[in-house]
């Protein structure tokens, strides 16, 4: 069984960890359903390294690892305010979009 | 006593016999004969100083067979005890009085009535069981039950009496997988650098090839081991575990070790594999007569067991350890009648030209270039006819034929790699060395000694160190320069393969399989290793390719004009060794929760059943219906016709009195912040942010996908103060989705799962008012505590000071007038019992989980994972009026809006049948579909999800989904029921039962 690295508790099993998927900001409100059918149902499987949320179960905290998509081995794992800016800034902007606004969809295609 | 024991005089004497204790003997039945061993015997030594050199019969030809490698790692030893089959009689103890037998013979090992097998081996070539048997149509059945008989192996002692099987875990900073000189040299030096050691040893002796192999580098191996061991047991850092076997490698060094009746799961921060190299055997004709055997396997004998392995001894060598035995054989008295090398008198090493010189001058005389081309004999062997090599595999005409009873291999060696292949290391070929070399390990994994292809002495204990300074590298315990450790010692011979137009050439002693088989196989389009091996099942038997892997490789590689390398060899799977189903069946650690009211259920007989970990009572059957055991089963009539009449009965009850139910397995969630709101808003469908203080609302939760997951009721205590229940099995996916989102928005709220800190009850009925009035100073009246309400209040406890803290629900739930209460759990006990006691005076009582679902379906509630399915969206379920539309966001929003905006193909609605239908066994059940039409093309548009006859409407209702042109109330719709027939049920509105609402609103 792997071990992962919880930035709150040390090495533990795999298996007292959740996947919580890639580290990807939600889509604009304003974005068309397209963009959010492919953030909801495709997601990238290249290889290299991706940036995934983990959640350790037992003591309910979410973290940030990456990971190597060809080997599997595991980076390095880190607290979610350790996120690179970039990618906290383009949370913190979805989200003042997000909330505040009403929300539209298109009209379906025939 | 002065005069020995007969036995004693057969043995060799000290300091041969390493595990003997000379003064005690032993005595065990083998096939009916009276076997006397010394105390220390295996069962193989023990009969085999006992001259019974045939231990078993041979898979497919019934070919006599005995000691190969005496390490317990061929098919050959494999023995019946009397409740194990498969023993291994090489390595299973000597003990008084067993009753050792043979397996797949038909009569005795010496007389075995199937050996006229041996005579057909031409109609029986490779694969002929997938080619034969087959033809005509339905003969199979008969060939099989035939072909089971002959080939089985051990049987199974159905009448075994159960044994207690355990687990435990072991973590270490490194692990050392074999205890030989280079396994003990690298537990040393890494325990002295302050590393927490385990090493493992799969025998009972430490030491390896130490304790049995002679070296031309060492004089006294012994002396050395034990001058190892003695460091190793005195060291405090290092924990030994002997008969101890890794039996696999997980990912990061997860090693699950087999000892006695425990399976020990062993974390090792750094593991270093010593797992050494299996001898390999020459392929020539009759070379698995008993008598023919591993050189290493002849010194395991001498040196363990004293045994005198035989009168007049050859030896077929092709490295020094041949010379290194027949030096030994010498020693001991053994006549040796020739000692044969395949290689050319000019290829020997300097170290080999003295041991040829140490030879000569006992007079013994070596032939080179030479080989073994057939060995002869009936029950053991006679004869050895020696030819001379004139290229690879070719032979002259026949030089000589020599009697002898005793001929020892030593044709190369291959590592141990299966624990290794399994971690991701691969095997490569090296045509100099004639050898597999192990590559690309993964990290805080080594390899050291001879499983690293280094075979001198000196050189493999220096690589046991090299390895141990590796691993304390990366433990952070040493900055020591790793040295480079060198050996130029070649073990293999190139090409020990000599096929014979007669065959009988073995390449795998365990499925009988000879050269021409594996060629055969090639020839007829299997070129890959792993076909051939599907195809011949080589390498298939109990020992798993140890010895045919590397002979195999050669002769696909040679007949499919590749290289070995390209060829290489199947893959090594776990477990390394055969493992017993006990080790998986020993006690497990499955977790499951109990309600703080459990004995309460079990003091009124409730029937238990699981609800995600949880066990909760199903319904309470009265004294005398309480079924146990298969008695229980719900496939029996008597065992339904109680649980639908406690149902029955139970629900009555709750809809004309008064009914008690646990429901502490309920999720729930407590928000508290000032985003506490906000938080809700953007988690559940519904708005939240004006749901004012003491009051209740329904809370749907969809997925990113727009399916609904999860539902509950939550609470408002305060401004700042939600209490949130979900289901079950669904709370802690609720719990992770908040945590998820909050991690992400830093809203100012704290998420606690509080699922297991409270008790809940709820108290349902038309009576339930008057049996909360004594125990509470809320205002219970209609007016004072509505409908949907919620309050925190004090429970009293009659009789005494105490009050408990409780929290009161007014939901639907049931659909009667009823109050949830929650409490904390140490006071859940308390709360049933005052419960249960006021209410007494009002009849009142308990209901299980089954009356619960009646009741509720119908109310038309819904239950997330029945009655939803990976696909429902909120619509399908009749849950649009829970979404909002004005809010900005919700989890899942986007795809709700999109998929409720398009046409819906689906319904969930409810049904109704007549009563009758239960009469004739036609109650539709969970999971029939529901069908477009009755006629002979229809199609299915949906499924039952929920059904229970419901004594209040007495009808069969129930809830399915429907194609969307079905859903109409009033419409009716075909489900297919069990045995195939075809009922229509009638689409009326929800809910089945008080459609105006007014009893649970009283």
């Amino acid at each position: 069984m792997k071990v992962m690295t919880c930035p709150l508790n040390g090495p533990r099993n795999i298996n007292e960890f959740v996947f919580g998927g890639e580290v990807t900001p939600l889509p604009d409100l304003q974005a068309p359903d397209q963009a959010w059918a492919e953030h909801t149902f495709y997601s990238y499987n290249g290889t290299g390294v991706v940036r995934e949320w983990w959640f350790h179960s037992a003591s309910g905290y979410w973290f940030v690892a990456e990971r190597d998509r060809t080997t599997d081995q595991i980076i390095k794992t880190y607290d979610p305010s350790e996120l690179a800016a970039d990618i906290r800034t383009a949370m913190l902007d979805v989200d003042r979009k997000m909330f505040g606004v009403e929300r539209k969809t298109e009209e379906v295609a025939p | 006593m002065n005069n020995p024991a007969p036995v004693f005089r057969d043995r060799l004497p000290e300091p041969m016999g390493l595990m003997l204790e000379r003064q005690k003997t032993v005595e065990f039945i083998f096939e009916g004969e009276r076997i006397t061993g010394i105390k220390g015997d295996t069962l193989g030594s023990a009969l085999l100083a006992n001259q019974q050199w045939v231990w078993s019969r041979s898979f497919k030809y019934h070919r006599p067979r005995g000691p190969l490698t005496l390490a317990g790692h061929d098919a050959n030893s494999l023995v019946q005890l009397p409740n194990e089959p498969n023993a291994l009689a090489d390595r299973v103890p000597a003990i008084d009085g067993l009753d050792v037998t043979g397996q797949n013979v038909n009569g005795s090992v010496k007389k075995d009535k199937d050996a006229v097998l041996n005579h057909f081996g031409r109609f029986m070539p490779v694969g002929f069981y997938y080619r034969a048997f087959y033809k005509p149509k339905g003969v199979w059945d008969w060939w099989e039950k035939q072909i089971r008989v002959k080939a089985g192996l051990g049987i199974a002692d159905l009448k075994f009496k159960p044994e207690y099987y355990d687990k435990a875990f072991l973590h270490h900073d490194l692990v050392v997988v074999g205890s030989g000189p280079a396994g003990m040299m690298a537990a040393l030096k890494a325990a002295d650098a302050g590393a927490d050691v385990l090493l493992l040893e799969e025998h009972t002796l430490l030491g390896g090839s130490l304790a049995y192999s002679e070296f031309s580098d060492c004089n006294n191996p012994e002396q050395l081991r034990q001058e190892l061991m003695a460091k190793v047991r005195q060291h405090a850092n290092i924990t030994v575990m002997t008969e101890a076997v890794c039996n696999a490698w997980f990912t990061d060094n997860w090693l699950p070790v087999l000892q006695g009746k425990r399976l020990y799961k062993v974390r090792a921060k750094q593991c270093i594999m010593v797992t050494g190299a299996y001898e390999q055997h020459v392929v020539f004709r009759g070379n698995d007569i008993p008598g023919v055997i591993f050189s290493s396997a002849v010194m395991r004998l001498m040196k363990l067991y004293a045994v005198k392995p035989g009168e007049r001894a050859a030896v077929l060598t092709g490295n020094e350890d041949g010379y290194l035995t027949a030096l030994m054989l010498n020693r001991q008295g053994i006549q040796l009648c020739a000692v044969i090398d395949m290689r050319q008198a000019s290829e020997l090493s300097h170290t080999e030209k003295n041991l040829v010189d140490q030879l000569h001058q006992k007079g013994v005389q070596v032939r080179f270039g030479q080989t073994v081309y057939e060995a002869k004999g009936s029950q053991r062997l006679e004869f050895i006819e020696v030819r001379a090599i004139t290229s690879p595999g070719e032979v002259s005409a026949s030089l000589e034929t020599i009697p002898c009873d005793l001929l020892c291999m030593s044709a190369g060696y291959m590592p141990a790699y299966q624990l290794i292949c399994q971690a991701g290391g691969q095997l490569s070929y090296d045509d100099q060395r004639a050898a597999f070399s192990l590559r690309n390990l993964p990290d805080n994994l080594y390899i050291a000694g001879s499983v690293n292809g280094i075979h001198r002495l000196s050189a493999v204990m220096k690589d046991g160190e090299r390895a141990a300074i590796e691993a304390l590298n990366a433990l952070e315990l040493s900055d020591e320069a790793v040295p480079d450790v060198f050996c130029d010692q070649k073990v293999n011979f190139h090409w020990p393969i000599f096929k014979h137009p007669k065959g009988k050439d073995f390449v795998d002693f365990d499925e009988d399989l000879q050269v021409k088989d594996i060629v055969n196989a090639t020839r007829m389009g299997y070129r890959d290793i792993q076909l051939v091996k599907r195809f011949s099942t080589v390498g298939m038997g109990p020992s798993q390719g140890r010895h045919s892997a590397l002979p195999t490789a050669r002769l696909v590689a040679k007949a499919t004009q590749r290289t070995v390398s390209e060829t290489g060899v199947t893959t090594a799977r776990p477990p390394l060794t055969p493992e017993k189903l006990a080790y998986m069946a020993g006690r497990g650690f499955d977790p499951y929760r109990l309600t703080s009211m459990h004995y309460r259920h079990l003091e009124l007989g409730a029937k238990m059943i699981p609800a995600g970990l949880w066990m909760r009572p199903a319904f309470y059957p009265k004294e005398g219906q309480r079924l146990t055991g298969s008695a229980a089963s719900p496939l029996l009539l008597q065992a339904r016709n109680i649980r639908n009449a406690c149902i029955e009965n139970e629900s009555l009850h709750v809809r004309t009195k008064v009914g008690l139910i646990d429901v502490s397995t309920l999720g729930g969630i407590e928000l508290r912040g000032p985003d506490a709101a906000e938080l809700m808003n953007r988690i559940y469908t519904f708005g939240f942010l004006k749901q004012p203080v003491g009051k209740t609302r329904y809370a749907v939760l969809t997925n990113e996908q727009g399916v609904v997951i999860d539902d509950g009721v939550a609470c408002r205590f305060d401004e700042d103060h939600f209490y949130v229940t979900a289901t079950t099995t669904g709370v802690d996916n609720v719990y992770r989705l908040m945590t998820f989102w909050n991690t992400q928005w830093q809203l100012d709220v704290d998420i606690t799962n509080v699922s297991s800190a409270y008790a809940a009850v709820n108290l349902a009925g038309p009576d339930s008012r008057k049996v909360l009035e004594g125990l509470t100073d809320l205002d219970l009246s209609r007016e004072g505590f509505p409908y949907l309400a919620c309050r925190e209040g004090f429970l009293n406890v009659p009789g005494c000071e105490h009050k408990i803290p409780a929290r009161f629900l007014r939901v639907g739930f049931v659909g009667e007038l009823g109050y949830e209460l929650h409490v904390p759990s140490r006071y859940g006990e308390v709360l049933w019992d005052i419960l249960m006691a006021a209410g007494q005076p009002f009849d009142i009582k308990p209901f299980g989980v089954e009356t619960q679902r009646l009741l509720r379906l119908e109310k038309g509630h819904i239950i997330i994972g029945q009655d939803t399915d990976g696909m429902s969206h909120p619509s399908e379920v009749s849950l649009g009026w829970a979404v909002s539309k004005k809010k900005p966001y919700f989890n899942g929003c986007r795809a709700v809006d999109i998929v409720m905006k398009r046409p819906q193909t689906r319904k969930l609605v409810g049904f109704r049948l007549s009563a009758e239908y239960l009469v004739q066994n036609q109650k539709p059940e969970e999971g029939h579909i529901v069908l477009s039409d009755t006629g002979s093309d229809s199609s299915i548009t949906g499924n039952v999800t929920s059904c229970e006859y419901s004594p209040t409407a007495n009808a069969i209702i129930g809830m399915a989904y429907v194609g969307i042109e079905q859903s109409e109330e009033g419409g009716q719709f075909p489900i297919r029921v069990d045995g195939g027939s075809v009922v229509m049920a009638s689409v009326v509105s929800l809910p089945f039962y008080d459609k105006e609402q007014t009893r649970q609103e009283a």
